[in-house]
C-alpha cells in the first residue's frame, strides 16, 4: 500500500468530482483546510519555534533575551538538579511505562474473552481513567496521609516499621508518586490492548488450538505476533505520556522534597514560571523533545505508513 | 468449573481493590471534622455529614470554578471538533496539494511535548492582551488539539465510500453542502468518540490553566482543587469532597458516552 496507489485510485474517481480537481480545489475547501491549519500555526508551531530560539538566550523575563549559544545546555552538565530530573525521567519511564504495558496487557488477555461479569470487571479497571490527574493525586494525598490508609494496612497486617511519611521522605517520593499514576493508566493500556486483541482473526486461534497448542503457545505465537500495531502504538503513547508526565507530579509533591521526586517536566515548568530563568527553562524543553522526537518520528512513520 | 470460580473470585477481588480508592475517599468525604481528628483517616466511618460538600462549594468556591471549566471545555470541544472536521474534510476528499505533509505536520504538532511551547504562549497571550482570561485557555486548547482530532476525523471521512459524494455532486451540492449535509452526519459516531474524549482531557487539563490562568477567581476545576489544600489545611475530609465534586462532570459525560468513550481512546491509538 503505497502513496501511487491511492493517487490512482483517486484519479480513476469518475465524472465532476475528477474534473473539478484537475481544474484546481475550491476556494471554500482551501479555506475549509487552511483555517485550522493556520490557528495551529500561530498556537503550535510558531511558539515552538520561538522555544528553540529562547533555549539559546539568557532571559529573566523582564529585559530582551541575550543570545548565549548553546550555553544553556553547558549549564545543564554541571546542574545537579537536571541530573536527579533526568534520572528520574528515566526511572518514570522504565516503572511507569513499564509496568503499565505489562499490567495493561496482562488485564486484556484476562479479561479479553466475553463472558458473564467480563464487563464490569474491565469497567472497575478502566474507572481511573475518567478521573483527572489531580484528582487521582488528591485521592492518594489523603491515603499517603500519617493516618491515611496506607500506613493504616501496614499497622495492621504487623508491618509497622514499614510506615512512613510516603511523599515527604525523599526515600519513597518517587515511587509513591508513580503507584497512583499507574492506577491510573493500566485501565488505559488495557483499552488500547482489548481493541487490538479483538481485531486479531479468531480463525487463527482455532487452527492453533486444532494444532495443539496450549494456552500458552497460542498467547505467545498467535497472540503477541499479532499485536506489533498496536504495541508500536501503546510504546509511543507511554514514552510521550511519560515525558510529558506532570500533573501527578505537580499536585502531589511539586518534585520535593529536595527535588527528590523532579521530573525534567517539573524541573522546567518551576525554573520557567518560579525561578523565571526563562533562556534556561526553554533549554529545557528542548531536551524534552529531543527525547521525544525519537519516538515521535517512529509514530509519524507508522501514522504514513497507515496513510497510505 | 472450580477454575471458573477461581477467576471469577480473582477478578472480583483485583476489580474491588481497583476501586476501593474511589470508594473510600467518598466516604472520607461523608465524614465530620471530629470523627477524622479523633479516628484518622485510616478508620471506618463513625459520622456522616454534608458539611465537607457545602465548604468546599461555597467557601472554597467550587461552584465558580465548576463554571469556568464548563465556559473553557464546551466551547473549546465545540471549535476543535468544528475546525479539524473541516480541515479532515478538505483533506480527506480533494486532492488539497501537499495534503499528506500537512496532515502529517498538524499531527505532529500535537505530539509536541507541551512544555516547548510554555513559556513562548504566555507570553504570546500577554503579547496580545489575553493574559489571564478564559479566552486565552480556549485558544490554546482548540490550538493544541486540532492536529490529533483532525488526523482522526481524516481518517474516518476517508473511508466513506466515493459514490455519496459523487450522487450528491451530481444532484448539484457544492463542497460547503456536501459536507454539511453528506459528510458530516455520517461522521457522528466518529464526532461522539473525539467529542467524550476531548471534553475530559480539556476539562481535566492542568499545565495549561497554570500557565495562562492566574487570578484565583478565573481558575477552571483541576488547578483550584489544588488551591484547596491551602484553605483546608489537613482538613482532608473538605478535599475529599472537593475531589469528589470536580469529578462528577467528567463521570457524568463518561456513563452517558461510555460506548464511544471507550471507542475513542482505542481509534486513537489502533487506527
Amino acid at each position: 500500500m503505497t502513496a501511487t496507489a491511492v493517487e490512482s485510485r483517486s484519479r480513476t474517481g469518475s465524472g465532476s468530482a475528477s474534473r473539478s480537481r484537475r481544474r484546481g480545489v475550491s476556494p471554500l475547501i482551501l479555506a475549509f483546510v487552511l483555517v485550522p491549519f493556520v490557528i495551529e500555526a500561530i498556537w503550535v508551531f510558531w511558539p515552538a519555534l520561538q522555544g528553540f530560539w529562547l533555549a539559546l538566550t539568557s532571559w529573566d523575563g523582564l529585559s530582551a533575551p541575550r543570545f548565549i549559544g548553546f550555553g544553556n545546555f553547558g549549564d545543564m552538565v554541571s546542574d545537579p538538579i537536571f541530573r536527579t530530573a533526568l534520572k528520574n525521567t528515566a526511572i518514570w519511564l522504565v516503572l511507569f511505562g513499564g509496568l503499565s504495558v505489562i499490567g495493561g496487557f496482562g488485564m486484556a488477555l484476562l479479561l479479553q474473552r466475553e463472558r458473564r461479569g467480563v464487563g464490569i470487571y474491565r469497567a472497575a479497571l478502566f474507572t481511573p481513567v475518567v478521573f483527572s490527574l489531580v484528582v487521582t493525586a488528591l485521592i492518594w494525598r489523603v491515603f499517603y496521609q500519617p493516618d491515611g490508609l496506607v500506613d493504616t494496612v501496614f499497622r495492621t497486617v504487623g508491618l509497622g516499621n514499614f510506615v512512613r511519611p510516603w511523599l515527604a521522605d525523599p526515600d519513597t517520593a518517587l515511587y509513591a508518586v508513580i503507584v497512583p499514576a499507574l492506577w491510573r493508566q493500566i485501565g488505559y493500556v488495557m483499552v488500547l490492548y482489548l481493541a487490538g486483541l479483538k481485531a486479531v482473526d479468531p480463525a487463527l486461534y482455532e487452527a492453533a488450538k486444532v494444532d495443539g497448542a496450549s494456552a500458552w503457545q497460542r498467547t505467545r505465537y498467535v497472540t503477541i505476533p499479532q499485536l506489533k500495531g498496536v504495541n508500536s502504538v501503546v510504546l509511543s503513547v507511554i514514552v510521550i505520556d511519560s515525558l510529558r508526565s506532570f500533573d501527578i507530579v505537580w499536585s502531589m509533591t511539586k518534585g520535593g522534597p529536595y527535588h527528590s521526586s523532579e521530573l525534567l517536566s517539573t524541573y522546567m515548568y518551576s525554573t520557567a514560571f518560579q525561578s523565571t530563568q526563562l533562556g534556561y527553562a526553554s533549554a529545557l524543553a528542548v531536551v524534552i523533545f529531543v527525547l521525544a522526537l525519537a519516538v515521535i518520528l517512529g509514530y509519524l512513520i507508522r501514522a504514513f505508513r497507515e496513510e497510505s | 468449573m472450580i477454575r471458573r470460580t477461581g477467576y471469577h473470585v480473582a477478578m472480583s477481588i483485583v476489580s474491588f481493590l481497583w476501586v476501593a480508592p474511589i470508594l473510600w475517599v467518598i466516604v472520607i468525604s461523608f465524614r465530620s471534622f471530629d470523627d477524622v481528628a479523633a479516628n484518622g483517616l485510616g478508620s471506618l466511618p463513625h459520622s456522616f455529614t454534608l458539611s465537607t460538600y457545602k465548604s468546599a462549594w461555597e467557601d472554597a468556591d467550587e461552584f465558580r470554578a465548576l463554571i469556568n471549566s464548563l465556559l473553557v471545555t464546551i466551547p473549546a470541544v465545540l471549535l476543535s471538533l468544528g475546525l479539524a472536521s473541516i480541515a479532515a474534510y478538505g483533506l480527506a476528499r480533494y486532492s488539497i496539494p501537499f495534503r499528506r505533509t500537512i496532515l502529517l505536520l498538524m499531527l505532529m504538532g500535537n505530539l509536541l511535548p507541551p512544555q516547548i511551547l510554555l513559556i513562548p504562549i504566555s507570553r504570546f497571550v500577554e503579547l496580545i492582551g489575553y493574559y489571564d482570561t478564559l479566552i486565552a485557555l480556549i485558544a490554546v486548547h482548540v490550538g493544541f488539539g486540532l492536529g490529533f482530532y483532525t488526523f482522526v476525523l481524516h481518517g474516518f471521512m476517508r473511508d466513506l465510500p466515493r459514490e455519496i459524494q459523487e450522487a450528491a455532486t451530481i444532484d448539484g451540492a457544492g463542497p460547503g453542502r456536501i459536507y454539511s449535509s453528506v459528510i458530516l452526519p455520517l461522521t457522528r459516531p466518529a464526532l461522539a468518540a473525539l467529542g467524550a474524549l476531548s471534553f475530559t482531557w480539556i476539562f481535566n487539563d492542568l499545565l495549561w490553566s497554570i500557565t495562562v490562568i492566574r487570578s484565583g477567581e478565573k481558575m477552571p476545576v483541576t488547578p483550584a482543587l489544588l488551591g484547596l489544600q491551602g484553605l483546608f489545611v489537613s482538613s482532608w475530609n473538605v478535599i475529599a469532597a472537593g475531589t469528589v465534586i470536580a469529578a462528577v462532570p467528567t463521570v457524568a459525560v463518561f456513563l452517558r458516552f461510555q460506548k464511544h468513550f471507550v471507542g475513542g481512546l482505542a481509534i486513537g491509538a489502533v487506527k
